[in-house]
């Protein structure tokens, strides 16, 4: 991890405690989750305690305290999606990512998580690749979709 | 400053402006439950056990009596049924975490509440914050705090300033309403890594969220 950029992050921020989660959101996108020594940064420039700072980077599901996959997998499995097979989107979506909800592969290419309601109901089921929404996803066209992440 | 009357139980109190119902309580020998609330620390209100019913313009309310600020001519009950319930229903939810806490105990003999009514779920801490603010609020170490939230929050030692600091401070352990078991239980196993190998957190895998030291004590 370089730690310039993590300085780079903070400074844009002018090192403002206020800006903590701001600069949290940023280091997530970056590095995909939140090392630890990048937190001990945030720490001392911020003079913010590091029990404040992991009590935060605990309590939003934003923050990962473990590596995450460079593309984030997405199933609803919401009232209105599961009435509408999200079951087996996720079943199809381990099958070809070979890694359970929560989990990452070894290569950290994707991190698949079940989320309850996207907020676009009529497009159930739904699976969101890196934001971007696939409503009325068949299982057959999910490799596809999936493939075509680098 | 100026001086505020009001009535509690029926007693007519004179308190000062910035006093809460539970400091006029007991100026006048009214005692008010309170598992959260600590003298020396910033008002909190996390635990709900100090629930008095006080009538504003007429209507009745359910406030927090630890941090609700007196106002004049305020009335406030402090042993109603519904008070009492809910008192009851916390305690006995609380219960669920701490079972064997002697504090919820006495309490739960108090106001009848059933031990068992809830499945256990022994975390042992019941999320009064009580050594989360005293050590960052008096000893300003901040060696412990919470992680996580909802049911799942507990608190978690920071290893590196817990092998420095706690050692020889341990004044949360007697401030902990579910005996100093659990404070004790988690810092035992933060210590058990030396600060130089703290970076991996204490529970040994590669990971660098530096918590959940217990879950390898247990
Ligand atoms: S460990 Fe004890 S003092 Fe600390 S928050 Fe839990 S119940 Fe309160
Ligand atoms: S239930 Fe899936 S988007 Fe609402
Ligand atoms: S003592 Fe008042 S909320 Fe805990």
């Amino acid at each position: 991890m370089d730690i310039s950029k993590i300085d780079q992050i903070i400074d844009k921020h002018d090192g403002e405690a206020s800006s903590l989660i701001q600069i949290l959101l940023d280091i997530q996108s970056e590095h995909n989750w939140l090392p630890k020594e990048a937190l001990k940064r945030v720490s001392e420039k911020l003079q913010v305690p590091m029990s404040r700072i992991q009590h935060i980077a605990t309590f939003y599901k934003a923050f990962s305290l473990v590596p995450k996959g460079r593309h984030q997998v997405h199933v609803c499995m919401g009232t209105a999606c599961h009435v509408r097979g999200a079951q087996r989107v996720l079943d199809t979506v381990q099958e070809v990512t070979g890694v359970k909800s929560g989990e990452t592969d070894s290569d950290l290419k994707f991190s698949v998580e079940t989320v309850n309601c996207l907020g676009c109901c009529a497009l159930g089921p739904v699976m969101e690749v890196d934001g971007k929404h696939h409503g009325n996803i068949a299982p057959s066209q999910i490799a596809s979709v999936l493939n075509n992440c680098e | 400053m100026s001086e505020i009357n009001l009535q509690i139980d029926g007693k007519e109190v004179v308190a000062t402006e910035g006093m809460t119902i539970l400091d006029a309580a007991k100026s006048v020998g009214i005692s008010i439950p309170t598992l959260c609330h600590h003298e020396k620390l910033e008002p909190y209100g996390g635990c709900r056990i100090c629930t008095v019913e006080v009538e504003v313009r007429g209507w009745p309310k359910l406030v927090a009596g630890c941090i609700y600020p007196v106002e004049k001519g305020l009335v406030v009950r402090t042993r109603t049924e519904k008070v009492d319930k809910i008192r009851k229903v916390l305690l006995e939810e609380m219960l669920a975490h701490a079972p064997d806490s002697e504090e919820l105990k006495a309490l739960a003999q108090e106001y009848g509440a059933d031990r068992d009514r809830f499945e256990k779920h022994p975390s042992f801490c019941i999320h009064c914050g009580l050594c989360v603010r005293y050590c960052a609020e008096i000893k300003k170490k901040n060696a412990v705090g919470f992680v996580d939230r909802g049911s799942n929050r507990e608190i978690s030692f920071i290893p590196e300033i817990a092998a420095k600091e706690c050692w020889d401070c341990k004044e949360c352990f007697p401030l902990c309403p579910t005996s100093a078991l659990q404070a004790a239980y988690v810092l035992a196993g933060a210590l058990m890594t030396p600060p130089e190998e703290a970076h991996s957190g204490g529970c040994g895998c590669s990971c660098s969220c530096g918590s959940a030291p217990e879950k390898q004590a247990g």
